[in-house]
């Protein structure tokens, strides 16, 4: 606790002025990140192990041994939001062309859908689906279980589908009228100018929202946590129930964030070196 | 004026076309042909609905009332064949609209493999002396980005010209390059019309249309204001609109 209050003040002033928002080489830039996030980690650890009394394990003993588990847990995070991001793409890509259909009661439909579902709270959705869907199915004779966690794969995919649903439909207004007016203007197919000449082009433009869009999805990932499901968040908890340490919380939590850190951070970096190269041609 | 070629029976024609977009009329009781081989500039100041017309012709815009036919195809019926129709009839643009990410050559050939099924070897064939008629020969595998917009507009004529159409629209085509490239893109445009090519323009370059046209349409408001031949129509205009307007462009 006592290394919070040393730590809090520097690290703000450090991102702010030093390091953050300066015009740096990229690559310069997110190793200095990095490093501040090492030091910050060193340092609370060695005040946390300074501040241990002598005859219960150290903190950094009890992160080191509850690890495991927790990387475990995130290995399930990342699946789940795998999982999610592909099933939501698969639906929110066609959801979005639909969007843009011709047909009046389609397009009209597929909006409702995409509205209603992008303007949700990803917990209550979480719940809609957990609640919604049954604990098992009945195929003939045959009964299937529906796993929560399957479950909870499909109610993280909703906001999904409904967000690439217009990153889709935004990506294929994004090109100019004129793409459609020459193309049709040399006789193609309202289908084919949509593959041969409109997604080509607009897919490049998607891709950054898109990872964008995965990025924020792992992250909340941990709300299935608070449905029931062992995910890292449920095992960090688990952790520091059975040690029953409160100078662990932050440490065990700490260590949790950095997991997920390392897995987003490079995601979001990656992302805005592809919008910056898409800049250019646009 | 073109005196190398004879004119043949009207291909394109327009009687009492009237467009309107709302309450707000485009055009208004416009009535013209253009005969086979001919070359007609429309000029006229912006706004005028040059542009809207050109589009009625292929159908890229429907018509309010009136009719268009293009080599015996009524444009404006219902059942209209729009393959048909766009086979005949090419078009350019002012901001070329060529497909980013394809190549020059693939630009020029993604119409008549994709459109018309033809066998893409002949079809590589016919792109590539398109290519090398427009004056790009070597910039075959070059990307639209990487090429001026004189080079671009070019690539789009060879790519209207692969459909093998027997009409040529052209939008302003010149409108967006600087002096330098719009003379290139006028060279080719004049090639075609020397050799035949029916060509209608909408067009702000006078030189041009003096030296190429057959015929020069002055159109405002959606109206036909005056029409003659170019010598007649710049050198003695009837209408004080239309002397009004030369003395400002000239």
């Amino acid at each position: 606790m006592s290394a919070l209050a040393v730590l809090l003040p520097r690290q703000p002033a450090a991102v702010g002025s030093e390091w953050g928002a300066a015009r740096m080489p990229s690559a310069l830039r997110s190793r200095k990140t990095i490093a501040a996030l090492a030091i910050l980690g060193a340092v609370w650890t060695a005040a946390a192990w300074a501040a241990a009394p002598v005859d219960r394990p150290s903190v950094l003993a009890l992160a080191v041994k509850w690890a495991p588990l927790i990387f475990g847990g995130f290995l399930f995070n990342l699946l789940v939001s795998v999982a999610a991001m592909a099933l939501g793409t698969a639906a929110g890509v066609l959801l979005g062309l639909a969007q843009i259909s011709l047909l009046r009661p389609v397009q009209a439909a597929s909006w409702a859908v995409t509205q209603f579902f992008r303007n949700a709270p990803w917990l209550v959705l979480l719940f809609f689906a957990m609640f919604l869907l049954p604990f098992e199915w009945r195929i003939g004779g045959v009964t299937v279980p529906f796993p929560a966690w399957l479950k909870a794969m499909l109610g993280l995919a909703l906001p999904v589908l409904a967000n690439v649903s217009e990153i889709v439909r935004g990506g294929v207004l994004s090109i100019p009228l004129g793409q459609w007016e020459s193309a049709e203007s040399l006789a193609f197919s309202r289908r084919q100018i949509l593959w041969r000449i409109i997604l080509p082009q607009a897919v490049k433009r998607m891709i950054p929202p898109w990872m964008n869009l995965y990025a924020i999805l792992t992250m909340a990932t941990t709300l299935i946590s608070v449905v029931g499901i062992q995910d890292a968040m449920t095992l960090t908890r688990g952790a520091l129930v059975a040690e029953a340490r409160t100078d662990l919380y932050l440490p065990l939590y700490f260590m949790l964030l950095l997991m997920f850190f390392a897995y987003c951070y490079p995601i979001a970096r990656y992302t805005q070196v592809l919008e910056r190269r898409f800049a250019v041609r646009g | 004026m073109n005196p190398g070629h004879v004119l043949g029976a009207p291909i394109v024609v327009l009687n009492r076309v009237e467009k309107r977009f709302g309450d707000n009329p485009v055009l208004r009781d416009v009535s013209f042909s253009v005969a086979r081989g001919e070359c007609v500039c429309v000029i006229g100041p912006s706004g005028s609905g040059k542009s809207t017309l050109l589009r009625a012709i292929n159908a890229l815009v429907p018509i309010s009332a009136g009719s268009i036919a293009v080599d015996g195809i009524e444009v404006n019926d219902p059942k209209l064949d729009k393959l048909a129709l766009r086979r005949r009839v090419g078009i350019v643009f002012q901001q070329y609209n060529l497909f980013p990410h394809k190549t020059a050559l693939d630009n020029v050939m993604m119409a008549p493999i994709h459109v018309l099924k033809e066998n893409p070897a002949e079809v590589e064939a016919r792109a590539r002396a398109l290519i090398a008629k427009v004056r790009l020969t070597g910039k075959e595998a070059a990307y639209p980005g990487e090429l001026s917009g004189g080079q671009q507009q070019r690539v789009a004529i060879a790519r209207a010209l692969a459909m093998n159409p027997k009409v040529m629209l052209f939008d302003e085509v010149t409108a967006a390059l600087d002096p330098e490239t719009k003379k290139e893109v006028l060279v080719t445009v004049r090639e075609l019309a020397a050799e035949g090519m029916t060509c209608l323009l909408v067009t702000h370059e006078m030189g041009f249309a003096r030296e190429v046209a057959d015929h020069v349409y002055f159109t405002e408001d959606g109206v036909i204001v005056e029409h003659g031949p170019p010598a007649e129509f710049f050198g003695s205009p009837k209408q004080a609109r239309t002397r009004a307007f030369l003395d400002q462009v000239l």
